[in-house]
C-alpha cells in the first residue's frame, strides 16, 4: 500500500468508524442514527446559511491550530492559545471601536492589534523559557487565567460596569453583505481568507525560510543549534510570539467577525483548547490543521442541527461528535497497523 | 571439542533486509569466544536471536547439544545465558544488591530478604575476584565498578555462558585491565564467554577463537593464536586496512590558535580549566592527552564560543575571540567535530541534508535573503555525502538513521568542506570501527598537509600517538607537558596522563622494568 | 510538487465554497420566501412558540428550566405538541450559538421565539431584524426591535423580600450574598437584598461576595465555606449553577452536625429539593423569579394577537413576577407576617427598593 493511499484511507476509515460507533449509541438511546446524521449532514452543508456558518466556525479553529502546531513544530507546548486568543479579541475590538477611520486602515489596523495583543501574550513565556529556563506550559496555562480576568476588568471598566464592549465600527468589521447575501445571511466573514492566508505563512516560514530552518532546528536540539550559531533565546521568543500572533488573529476573527463585539465570560472560549486537538489531528503540519479545523469546525457547528431537526438530546450529541474526533485521533492507530501490515506483505 | 553453544546457519531478516545470512558461531566449553564485525555487521541481531529476542527464520540453536526454542529472554536465562549489555540497565539510587535482585527479589515472610541476597553477592564477588561492595549505591562508584555489577547480576542469575556486549567501549585503559583478569578468571570457574567487539586489539589480548561477520554474513571463524591483527581486520573490512596511518613529517609554519592563561569553569562553577596555554600551527596536529574529565571539553566549549570563558584570552589568527558567539567563532575560520554528535553535532530529527548544512544553510548560495533554497542545500549535501563517502539513502534521510560511523563523517564533511584555518576534532573516532577511524584520520592528516592547523582531543592513547605531531598532555585543566610522539611511548604517556612529571615517569618505568627482570 | 498540490487543494475548497454557497442561496431564497407566505397564512390558526437557551441549558434549576416550564404549560394548555407547530427548544453550548439557533427556530416557522438570558440580547437583535415575520422575546434584557419583546423583572423586589425573612431570622447579625457574575440583574439581586436587611436592622453584616462565573460550583462551595466559617448563618446565592455548591456546603455542615445553624436562600426557582439532608433541609426559602409566568403571558398576548413587540415588560411584586417560595416551615408565622407587611408596602409603593447596589450604579 503506497503512503499517499494511506493517507488518504486512514482518515475516511477513521471517520466511518467514529460514524458507526456514533450511530451505534443513538440507536441504543432510542433515536433513529439515518435522521440524526441526515440532520448533521444538513446542518453542515444542508444549505449556503450552514455552509457560511460552518465555515465562520472553521475559522478560528484554523488560527488556533496554527498557533499550537507552529508552538509544537519549534519544540514548545503552547497552551495559552486560549488566552492569547481572548487578549487578541479585546484588543481587535477596542482598536475596532475606539477609532473612526478608513476602511483600508482601520480594518488592518484592527487585525493587527488582536495579532500584536496575542504575540504579546506570549512573549512574556517565551521570555521566561529563554532567559530563566522556566517551563512553557506552566506559565502559558497560567497566562490564560491572567487574560480571562484581565479582559473581563478591562470590558467592565470600558463599559462603565457593563458586561460588553461597544460595538465595532462597520470600518473595522470582516463581515460584509456580499457574504451575507450568498450565505443568506450567515455570519461568514472574510476572516477565513485570513485564516487560509495564514495556513500559506506558517508553510512559507517553515519550509522556506532560513528563520523556519532555525525554529525548527532549536525545536529539535538546542544544544547541536547553538554550536550550529544560532541565538537559542531569540529563537524561542520568536516561536512564541509567532504562535500567540496566529492566536491572537483567532480572536481577532471573533471580535472583527463573528460578534463584532465582547462580553465579559465566566469562563474560556475553549478554541484555544481544541486547537491542541486541531494541530495533532493535523499532525502540526499547515494543510494538515485545515483539515483538522475543517472536522472540528464542521462537527460542532452541524451538531446544533441534531437537536433541531431530528430531536435528539444535546448529550448524545456530545457523545456521537466525540466519537468521530476520538476516532480520527486513533487514525494514527489504524496507520500504524495499516503500515505494518503493508510492511509484513512486503516482506513476504 | 564440546560445544555449550551451537548456532548453526542463523538467518535473520527484517523486511527485506537480511541482518543475518547464514551464520554459524560455536562457543566451546570454557572459551572466550570473540564476534567481530564492522558497527552494522549484526553482530548485536545474532546475540538477540540467541537472547530469545529476534526469532531467527533459518537455522538452529543447540545449547549443550540439544536443539532449543529460545521464544523469549526468560527461556535463555534458564538455560542459563545471561548478557552483559553495553549500555548498563542499573537504577542509579539503588545500591549494588538491589540492582541484583530487581525483578526477582527474594522473600522471608512475604517482606524482601535484602540481607540473604547481600550475603550472596559478596560470596560471588570473592569467588570471581570482582571487588564489589553489596551495599554501594549504584551513583557512587565507578563505570568499570557498575560493570562488574552487572556481571555479577548474571552470575546471581546463574549463567553459566555470558555475552559481553562491547565491554571495554566506556572503561579505562585501567579497567579494561581489570576486565580482562576478570574473564580470565570467570573461565577458570567454569563459565564460558560470547564477546562482542570490534577492537582488535582486545581480541588479540583475550579471546581464544574468533568469528568474524560482515554486512550480515558469516565470514568464518579463526584461532586467535594463528591470527593477527591485520589479518582480523581484512576478514572483517573486507579489504586491507592501514592502521598506523602514513603520514609524513609536519612543516608547521605560523601561529593559528593561541589559548593564553585560560580559566573555564563549568556549571556548577567549579574551575575545570586552569590558566592554560595551548598553541597550535599551520600543517601541524596537536593531540591532546589525557583521561577523561580533566578540562578538555570546557577547552573546547570555550575555544568555540560554546562555554563562557572566565579569564585568560583565545585568539585565531591573531584575532581575538575570546568569548564570541559560535557564529563568530566558526566565521573566522574554526571548523569544530564535537566530542558528542547527538548532543553538539547533530540535529537527529533533521535530514542528514539540513545537518550537512547546519553551519552554512544561512549564507550564499544554501539562502538568499532570509529564503533557504534547499534544492542547494540537497546538491551541497550530495556532493559532501558521494566525497566523505557517507552511507545513506540521500539527503532527506533523518540523520537518525545512519549508523555513527556514516554520521560522523558527515560532520566531518561539514566541518572541512568549511576550509577552516583550525579544525577541532574532539573523540572523532569515538565508537567507530577500524574502517571508518581510519578514513577519519586520513582526513585529519589530509587537513594538515594542506597547511591547516588542527587539534584532536582523544582518549584513546594510540589513536595521539599514531596521528599527532605533537602530544599536549592535560592535566586537572593544565596542560602539564608536550612531547613529540616519537620520542615517547604509550607507558610514558599514561604516566603523565595520571598527572606524573616526566622525571616521575621515568622512575616509574626504570622499576617496573627492573620487577620486570626480577620475575 | 508539493506547491502546486497545496495551490490545487486551496482553489478546490474555495471554488466549492462559493459554488455550494452561490447554488444553495438561490434554492433556498425560493423556499424560504414559500414558507413565509404559508406560514404567515397559517400563524392565525396555528400559534407555535419555542425557545433558546443560553449556555446553562435545559435542566440548570434555574431560569433556563423556568422558561421551559412556562413554554410547556403554556402548550399543555392549548393542546399543543412539542415540535414543529407547537413548541420546541433549542440548546446553546455557546455564545457563538445563539444566532444559528435562532435563526434554526425561525426558519423552522415558529410564531414566537424567546431567548432566554441577557447574553443573547446581541444575537437577537441581528435575528430580529432579519426574520421580520418571526416574533422574538427575550428575558433578562431590552431588545429594540418591533418584532421583539423585552422582559425584565424587579429582582430587587423579591430580593428585599428575601432580605428580610434573613434579616428576621439570623442569629449571628451576620449573612451573606454569592453572586454569579457582576451584572446590572445580578446587581439587582444584590441591591434589593442588602436593602431588605438593613430595612430590618441597620447592624447586620452583610457579606456580598461575586463567583464570576454561574457555572463553577466549587468556587460558591469555598465562597460558603469561608461565610459560614466566619458566622454567616444565611446566604443567598443569586449564582446559577454556582450556587450548588453553597447548597452543598450548608448540607455538608448540617450532615456533620444536625445542630449547626446554616441556611441557604434559593434564587429563581422553588430550591427546596435541593437543601434536603436526610430529614431536615438547610432552604429557609427561595427567591422566585416567575420566568414561566412571564413566557406564558407573552405567548398568550402573542396568540391572542396583542404581542407587545418593541415594547418591554417589567414583572415585579405587582405582576406576580417575583415572590418567596413556600419556607415549608422554615420562617415561622409570625416572621411571615412581618414579611408579608413588607411585601404589601412595596406593591403600594410605599417602598422602593433600590435598583442598583450603592456604588454600582451605571456610569453613563
Amino acid at each position: 500500500m503506497s503512503n499517499r493511499m494511506i493517507n488518504i484511507l486512514v482518515p475516511v476509515i477513521s471517520v466511518i468508524l467514529g460514524l458507526l460507533v456514533g450511530a451505534i449509541v443513538m440507536a441504543v438511546s432510542g433515536y433513529d442514527p439515518i435522521l440524526g446524521y441526515t440532520a448533521l449532514w444538513n446542518g453542515i452543508f444542508g444549505d449556503s446559511y450552514a455552509i457560511g456558518e460552518t465555515i465562520r466556525q472553521i475559522t478560528p479553529y484554523i488560527l488556533a491550530g496554527l498557533a499550537v502546531a507552529f508552538a509544537f513544530r519549534t519544540g514548545l507546548f503552547n497552551i495559552g492559545v486560549e488566552g492569547q486568543l481572548i487578549v487578541g479579541w479585546f484588543a481587535a475590538v477596542y482598536v475596532g471601536a475606539a477609532f473612526d477611520l478608513p476602511k483600508v486602515i482601520h480594518l488592518p489596523l484592527s487585525i493587527l492589534a488582536g495579532a500584536a495583543a496575542g504575540a504579546l501574550w506570549a512573549f512574556l513565556p517565551g521570555l521566561l523559557k529563554a532567559k530563566m529556563k522556566i517551563h512553557e506550559v506552566i506559565v502559558t496555562i497560567m497566562m490564560n487565567y491572567i487574560a480571562l480576568h484581565v479582559v473581563n476588568a478591562l470590558i467592565k471598566t470600558w463599559s462603565g460596569g457593563g458586561d460588553k464592549t461597544e460595538r465595532i465600527l462597520d470600518s473595522a468589521s470582516l463581515r460584509s453583505d456580499f457574504l451575507a447575501s450568498l450565505t443568506d445571511y450567515s455570519r461568514l466573514h472574510y476572516g477565513i481568507i485570513i485564516a487560509l492566508m495564514m495556513v500559506v505563512l506558517m508553510w512559507f516560514l517553515l519550509e522556506k525560510t532560513t528563520m523556519g530552518f532555525e525554529l525548527k532546528s532549536v525545536g529539535f536540539n538546542e544544544n547541536a543549534s547553538e554550536y550550529g550559531g544560532m541565538k537559542i533565546g531569540k529563537n524561542i521568543i520568536l516561536a512564541m510570539v509567532i504562535s500567540g500572533a496566529f492566536a491572537g488573529l483567532a480572536g481577532a476573527m471573533e471580535g472583527l467577525g463573528t460578534f463584532g463585539n465582547m462580553y465579559t465570560r465566566g469562563g474560556f472560549t475553549g478554541i484555544g483548547f481544541d486547537g491542541i486537538a486541531v494541530a495533532l489531528l493535523g499532525a502540526n503540519t499547515p494543510l494538515g490543521v485545515i483539515f483538522g479545523a475543517v472536522l472540528f469546525g464542521s462537527l460542532k457547528y452541524g451538531a446544533l442541527n441534531m437537536p433541531n431537526a431530528a430531536q435528539i438530546p444535546e448529550e448524545i450529541v456530545q457523545i456521537v461528535i466525540a466519537l468521530v474526533i476520538f476516532f480520527v485521533a486513533c487514525g494514527y492507530a489504524i496507520r500504524l497497523l495499516l503500515s505494518k501490515i503493508s510492511k509484513k506483505k512486503e516482506a513476504k | 571439542m564440546e560445544y555449550v553453544i551451537e548456532m548453526l546457519n542463523i538467518r535473520k531478516e527484517f523486511g527485506n533486509f537480511v541482518a543475518n545470512d547464514n551464520i554459524t558461531l560455536q562457543l566451546g566449553k570454557g572459551e572466550i569466544h570473540a564476534l567481530l564485525g564492522e558497527n552494522g555487521a549484526g553482530k548485536s541481531t545474532l546475540m538477540n536471536v540467541l537472547f530469545g529476542l529476534y526469532q531467527p527464520e533459518g537455522g538452529e540453536i543447540r545449547v549443550r547439544g540439544k536443539k532449543v526454542d529460545i521464544t523469549d529472554p526468560n527461556v535463555a536465562n534458564d538455560l542459563g545465558i545471561g548478557m552483559v549489555h553495553q549500555h548498563f540497565m542499573l537504577v542509579e539510587n539503588f545500591t549494588v544488591t538491589e540492582n541484583i535482585i530487581l525483578g526477582n527479589e527474594p522473600t522471608k515472610g512475604g517482606s524482601l530478604n535484602i540481607s540473604a541476597a547481600a550475603k550472596k553477592v559478596a560470596e560471588l564477588s570473592r569467588q570471581y575476584g570482582l571487588n564489589v561492595d553489596p551495599y554501594a549505591k549504584i551513583e557512587d562508584i565507578s563505570v568499570g565498578m557498575q560493570q562488574r555489577v552487572e556481571i555479577l547480576k548474571t552470575l546471581y542469575r546463574g549463567a553459566e555462558i555470558l555475552i559481553f556486549d562491547e565491554p571495554t567501549a566506556s572503561l579505562t585503559p585501567q579497567e579494561i585491565t581489570e576486565l580482562i583478569a576478570i574473564m580470565r578468571k570467570l573461565i577458570t570457574e567454569g563459565k564460558s564467554i560470547i564477546l562482542i567487539t570490534h577492537k582488535l586489539q582486545e581480541i588479540m589480548d583475550v579471546s581464544d577463537r574468533v568469528t568474524v561477520i560482515r554486512k550480515g554474513k558469516g565470514i568464518g571463524t579463526v584461532i586467535t593464536d594463528e591470527s593477527s591483527p591485520e589479518e582480523l581486520a581484512s576478514l572483517m573490512v573486507g579489504r586491507q586496512v592501514v592502521f598506523k596511518t602514513e603520514k609524513g613529517p609536519s612543516h608547521p609554519t605560523e601561529e593559528v590558535l593561541t589559548v593564553k592563561d585560560l580559566v573555564v569553569t563549568d556549571s556548577r562553577n567549579v574551575e575545570k580549566v586552569k590558566r592554560l596555554n595551548l598553541n597550535v600551527r599551520r600543517g601541524e596536529i596537536v593531540g591532546i592527552a589525557g583521561i577523561d574529565g580533566n578540562g578538555q571539553s570546557e577547552l573546547i566549549e570555550a575555544i568555540t564560543g560554546l562555554r563562557k570563558v572566565k579569564a585568560g584570552t583565545v585568539a585565531i589568527n591573531g584575532k581575538d575571540i575570546t568569548n564570541k558567539r559560535p557564529r563568530q567563532v566558526t566565521e573566522s575560520g574554526v571548523g569544530h567535530i564535537p566530542q558528542d554528535r547527538h548532543k553538539h553535532g547533530l540535529v537527529l530529527d533533521f535530514p542528514i541534508g539540513h545537518n550537512i548544512a547546519l553551519q552554512t544553510y544561512y549564507q550564499k548560495p544554501l539562502s538568499k535573503g532570509g529564503i533557504i533554497d534547499y534544492k542547494a542545500i540537497d546538491r551541497f549535501a550530495e556532493g559532501i555525502i558521494e566525497q566523505y563517502d557517507v552511507r545513506t539513502q540521500g539527503p532527506h534521510e533523518p540523520a537518525r538513521a545512519l549508523s555513527g560511523g556514516n554520521q560522523q563523517k558527515a560532520i566531518i564533511g561539514r566541518e572541512v568542506e568549511r576550509d577552516p584555518d583550525l579544525l577541532i576534532a574532539a573523540l572523532p573516532t569515538r565508537g567507530l570501527d577500524v574502517g571508518a577511524i581510519e578514513f577519519i584520520h586520513r582526513r585529519l592528516i589530509e587537513q594538515r598537509d594542506n597547511g591547516k592547523a588542527v587539534l584532536l582531543v582523544s582518549f584513546e592513547l594510540d589513536e595521539v600517538m599514531n596521528v599527532s605531531d605533537r602530544i599536549a598532555v592535560i592535566y586537572d585543566g593544565m596542560i602539564i607537558d608536550t612531547v613529540i610522539p616519537s620520542e615517547t611511548d604509550e607507558q610514558e604517556l599514561g604516566l603523565l596522563m595520571a598527572g606524573h612529571s616526566r622525571k616521575e615517569a621515568a622512575a616509574i618505568q626504570a622499576e617496573e622494568g627492573d620487577d620486570k627482570h626480577v620475575q | 510538487m508539493a506547491k502546486r498540490k497545496f495551490g490545487l487543494a486551496l482553489s478546490v475548497l474555495l471554488a466549492a465554497g462559493t459554488l455550494l454557497g452561490a447554488c444553495g442561496s438561490g434554492n433556498d431564497d425560493a423556499s424560504k420566501d414559500n414558507g413565509k407566505k404559508e406560514g404567515s397564512g397559517e400563524k392565525t390558526s396555528e400559534f407555535s412558540v419555542a425557545m433558546v437557551t443560553d449556555v446553562g441549558g435545559i435542566d440548570d434549576k434555574s431560569f433556563n428550566q423556568s422558561a421551559w416550564k412556562g413554554i410547556q404549560d403554556f402548550g399543555k394548555a392549548n393542546d399543543m405538541e412539542k415540535g414543529d407547530g407547537g413548541y420546541d427548544y433549542l440548546q446553546s453550548a455557546g455564545e457563538e450559538d445563539y444566532i444559528p439557533n435562532l435563526n434554526a427556530l425561525a426558519r423552522r416557522d415558529f410564531s414566537l421565539v424567546f431567548g432566554v438570558g441577557f447574553m443573547m440580547q446581541d444575537a437577537m437583535d441581528e435575528i430580529a431584524s432579519q426574520q421580520k415575520d418571526t416574533e422574538f422575546a427575550i428575558i433578562d434584557a431590552v431588545v429594540d426591535q418591533p418584532n421583539a419583546a423585552s422582559i425584565l423583572f424587579k429582582e430587587q423586589e423579591g430580593s428585599y423580600l428575601a432580605g428580610v425573612a434573613a434579616a428576621l431570622m439570623t442569629e449571628s447579625k451576620k449573612v451573606g450574598f454569592v453572586g454569579g457574575m457582576e451584572n446590572e440583574v445580578i446587581h439587582r439581586f444584590e441591591s434589593g437584598f442588602v436593602a431588605g436587611v438593613k430595612a430590618v436592622d441597620p447592624e447586620i453584616d452583610v457579606d456580598v461576595q461575586y463567583a464570576g462565573a454561574f457555572d463553577k460550583a466549587e468556587i460558591g462551595k469555598t465562597m460558603a465555606n469561608r461565610m459560614y466559617s466566619s458566622g454567616v448563618d444565611i446566604i443567598f446565592h443569586a449564582a446559577g449553577g454556582t450556587g450548588n455548591g453553597v447548597f452543598s456546603e450548608a448540607k455538608e455542615r448540617k450532615a456533620a452536625d444536625a445542630d449547626a445553624n446554616v441556611w441557604v436562600i434559593g434564587v429563581d426557582s422553588d430550591q427546596y429539593d435541593e437543601g434536603a439532608v436526610g430529614d431536615t433541609n438547610v432552604t429557609l426559602t427561595s427567591m422566585l423569579k416567575r420566568v414561566d409566568i412571564a413566557v406564558e403571558d407573552i405567548s398568550k398576548r402573542a396568540k391572542e394577537g396583542k404581542f407587545p413587540g418593541g415594547e418591554t415588560h417589567v414583572y415585579g411584586l405587582s405582576e406576580d413576577g417575583v415572590d418567596l417560595a413556600d419556607s415549608r416551615g422554615a420562617i415561622p408565622e409570625d416572621v411571615m407576617k412581618k414579611i408579608e407587611d413588607y411585601k404589601e408596602k412595596i406593591k403600594s409603593g410605599e417602598i422602593e427598593v433600590p435598583e442598583y447596589p450603592e456604588g454600582k450604579e451605571p456610569k453613563k
